[in-house]
């Protein structure tokens, strides 16, 4: 006889990898790391309390409903509620109060998540729910930007670089942040997402790891270089080279690691494709004709909208499946 | 060498070391074996003994009544004790012949061999087939007979072998690959002239090179091609094998026969070889016994209706803590509540080990992975959400029936939801739909 006759049943299969739902957050996490390191060296600890301030608001959020839903509180540690957190202090400017942070992350977990069941039930991104709040909620103070503290500068206000081409006419001014600038990301704007370089270096272990599909921001990158491309074709003088486009603004943070959260975004790769073509196309309308110098999170959340559209019509072929012609 | 292979599916651990070394070795004959009646796709079989009858080795005990079925026949000479249900490892308790072993192996007189089988009719070959009660050996059991048997509007140019093996831990095929090439390829030919093809062609993982490497120096005297295979799960799958090497698919809900196709497990080859040549009844086939609950692997010729408690105790018996018993390999074998079940036609593997608490489960958080891996190109997470709120109409248009339950799907789910588990009750509650509108 078998030693132990309480015998384990389970349907096949039996070999499962050794991968999880927490572990792959937390990659996301340390991903994240470099543009957070950047964020300490340019706005020092005005960026450190906002992320203190997000991290109090989702963690204690999360906790609360999953208390009341009578969830498993160890799911707190999934490190989901962590991402949010993060990804949205990186995209708040650096002088914002945090009462303020506080209430966007409540808004965040509440509304971006928990209410429609928690993780993997939200149709948009928590983190730029939270932000598209405040956005409305405190118009002023969320686009009140400062100088990073490495540029010892005096003024109160301060332009990011969209600001400063949509509103004050950068580039007959000969003004246009230069495209080092943005590399390196000692300019104006919301604390993590100015370093283009800190930003890919963190997509890339992304990509390393097979975490996103790189479909999402390649096809972002390809729609919003061939929209604005095109008008600055046609005028170089009054619209940006699509690479200030590309450097400048959320985009990459937006393209690399909130249009690539696998909850919101298309299982399919012909959905992957649709939806980042239409993010990319998004951002560059508004960017050009709209009245906000920057568009990424409103084209991510609409585009968000669109994703269980999308899955339904994009369906991979079947084995042996004919397409009807 | 390029290697072919087929789109998607996953490299699991393979696990093939504590075996693959292990010659083939007879266990011997239990005191008391037990043949159920059914142990194949089909219809069951309907007793020919009765309680306190004598029986021969190799008789029939069993009878095929209709086409989709496989006779049954005794893997030992001696009394018969019982004609009863008795536990079967695919779950339900099946009609079993229950023989007391007098351990004299008195032959049957009905086994008939033929000295020229190459010269048999197509008719001749799969009646002998038939009568031998062969069945597909890679699980499914499928009777063998009908699968050389194609319809009079497919003509078919292409019997595949199927040396892949791909499910982890078993090696049983490869040691017979390495031991009996020759009867494996005459079982070949037999398939190749039942069915007209016109080649054969032998497909073999490419972690099996040395099996590959004898293959290829056989010289049996006909014709035939071998291919080397990517190792990946479920290389050995019917539909991806045959995608693989002749970049065929065959259509939804279809066989290999409607591309021209036969394929069969190697196993299944020289049993076919035995069964022509020698009469010889499916009374026997090659298992792996292994996994880490099992203190001495091999891979033994076993006799069927041995109880797994045999076969395991020849193996050194399953050590304190094994809590898991499975038929088959870790990707799509079966659990067993008991070691008193009986090895059966079907039999590929019988692995134990200590399995720990399930992984918790989480929701999908859409990551794809299933979606990446799935070799048939289904979409397994939107499966599962539409069989679990019961919308069975779109879980079908979705593709639930082309389903082949390898399990990679929920391989690489890292929520660890139990995806096949959703997608077989909902191919079990479709067909169950249909079943109720037809009638």
């Amino acid at each position: 006889m078998m030693a132990n006759n309480v015998m384990f049943l389970k349907s096949s299969p039996h070999f499962q990898d050794h991968d999880s739902v927490p572990k792959i957050m937390y990659v996301v996490i340390i991903s994240l790391l470099p543009a957070i390191a950047a964020s300490f060296y340019y706005f020092r600890l005005k960026a450190l309390f906002l992320y203190l301030a997000c991290l109090l608001g989702c963690l204690a959020t999360e906790a609360i409903f999953l208390k009341v839903r009578k969830k498993p509180l160890n799911s707190l540690w999934d490190g989901s509620a962590i991402i949010t957190a993060l990804l949205l202090a990186m995209t708040l400017p650096p002088d914002l109060s945090l009462e303020l942070a506080v209430i966007g992350s409540v808004v965040a977990v509440a509304l971006g998540k928990q209410v429609f069941g928690g993780l993997g039930h939200n149709i948009f991104n928590p983190a730029l729910v939270g932000r598209a709040f405040m956005q409305i909620a405190f118009p002023v103070a969320m686009t009140t930007w400062s100088a990073p503290v490495t540029l010892s500068l005096d003024a109160v206000t301060f332009a990011t670089p969209l600001g400063n081409l949509k509103f004050q006419d950068a580039i007959s001014q000969g003004t246009l942040t230069s495209l080092p600038e943005l590399l390196w990301g000692n300019i104006g704007g919301c604390i993590g997402e100015t370093s283009a370089l800190a930003l890919i270096l963190g997509a890339l272990f992304l990509l390393f790891k097979r975490v996103i599909d790189w479909r999402i921001p390649a096809g972002i990158i390809l729609s919003l270089s061939v929209f604005t491309g095109i008008f600055w074709m046609v005028d170089a003088n009054k619209y940006a080279i699509p690479v200030f486009h590309l450097l400048a603004g959320g985009l990459l943070i937006g393209a690399l690691f909130m249009a690539t959260d696998m909850v919101t975004s298309p299982i399919s790769t012909r959905g992957a494709w649709i939806y980042a073509l239409g993010i990319g196309l998004m951002v560059g309308i508004i960017r050009l004709f709209g009245g906000f110098p920057e568009g990424v999170m409103f084209s991510i959340l609409f585009m968000n909208t669109f994703v269980p559209l999308i899955n339904r019509y994009t369906r991979p072929r079947i084995l042996g499946e004919r397409r009807q012609a | 060498m390029k290697t072919k292979t087929f789109p998607r599916g996953i490299h699991p651990p393979e696990h093939k070391h504590g075996t693959e070394d292990k010659a083939l070795e007879a266990l011997p004959a239990p005191e008391k074996v037990v043949i159920p009646l059914h142990q194949h796709f089909g219809a069951p079989t309907a007793p020919l003994v009765k309680k306190g009858d004598e029986v021969l080795l190799g008789q029939k005990i069993g009878e095929a009544k209709v086409l989709f079925s496989a006779s049954v026949h005794s893997s030992v000479s001696g009394k018969v004790k019982a004609v009863e249900d008795f536990n079967h490892p695919l779950g339900k308790p099946v009609q079993a012949v229950i023989i007391r072993n007098d351990g004299e192996d008195r032959i049957s007189p009905e086994l008939q061999g033929h000295d020229a089988p190459f010269s048999l009719s197509p008719d001749d070959i799969r009646q002998k087939v038939k009568e031998a009660g062969v069945v597909g050996l890679g699980g499914a059991a499928f009777p063998t007979a009908v699968k050389i048997t194609p319809p009079k509007d497919k003509s078919i140019d292409t019997i595949i072998l199927n040396g892949c093996e791909c499910e982890p831990v078993l090696t049983a095929d490869y040691r017979l690959m390495m031991e009996y090439p020759e009867d494996i390829l005459k079982g070949a030919e037999l398939d190749r002239i039942a069915t007209g093809a016109k080649k054969i062609i032998v497909g073999i993982e490419n972690n099996k090179k040395d099996a590959f490497e004898i293959f290829r120096s056989q010289n049996p005297g006909f014709a035939f091609e071998t291919s080397l295979l990517k190792t990946k799960y479920p290389q050995g799958a019917e539909k991806n094998l045959i995608s693989a090497l002749l970049k065929r698919e065959v259509p939804r809900g279809g066989l290999p026969f409607d591309v021209g196709v036969v394929v069969q497990n190697v196993g299944t080859a020289k049993a076919v070889w035995d069964a022509v040549s020698q009469g010889r009844p499916l009374i026997e086939r090659a298992v792996t016994v292994s996994g880490t609950g099992i203190p001495d692997p091999k891979n033994l010729l076993v006799r069927v209706g041995t109880l797994f408690q045999d076969a395991l105790d020849f193996c050194g018996g399953a050590k304190d803590g094994s809590n898991m018993m499975i038929m088959g390999g870790p990707m799509m074998g079966l659990t067993q509540w008991t070691t008193e079940v009986p090895v059966i036609k079907g039999t590929s593997g019988i692995l134990a080990w200590a399995e720990t608490k399930p992984a918790r489960e989480r929701a999908c958080i859409s990551c794809a992975r299933c979606v990446t891996h799935c070799p048939m190109g289904l979409v397994p997470t939107q499966l599962m959400k539409y069989i679990k709120h019961d919308f069975l109409d779109e879980a079908e248009a979705w593709g639930a029936l082309d389903c082949v339950e390898c399990g990679c799907c929920q391989y690489s789910c890292p929520a660890k939801i139990p995806l096949v588990h959703w997608i077989r009750l909902g191919k079990n509650q479709i067909i169950a739909l249909k079943r109720k509108k037809s009638a």
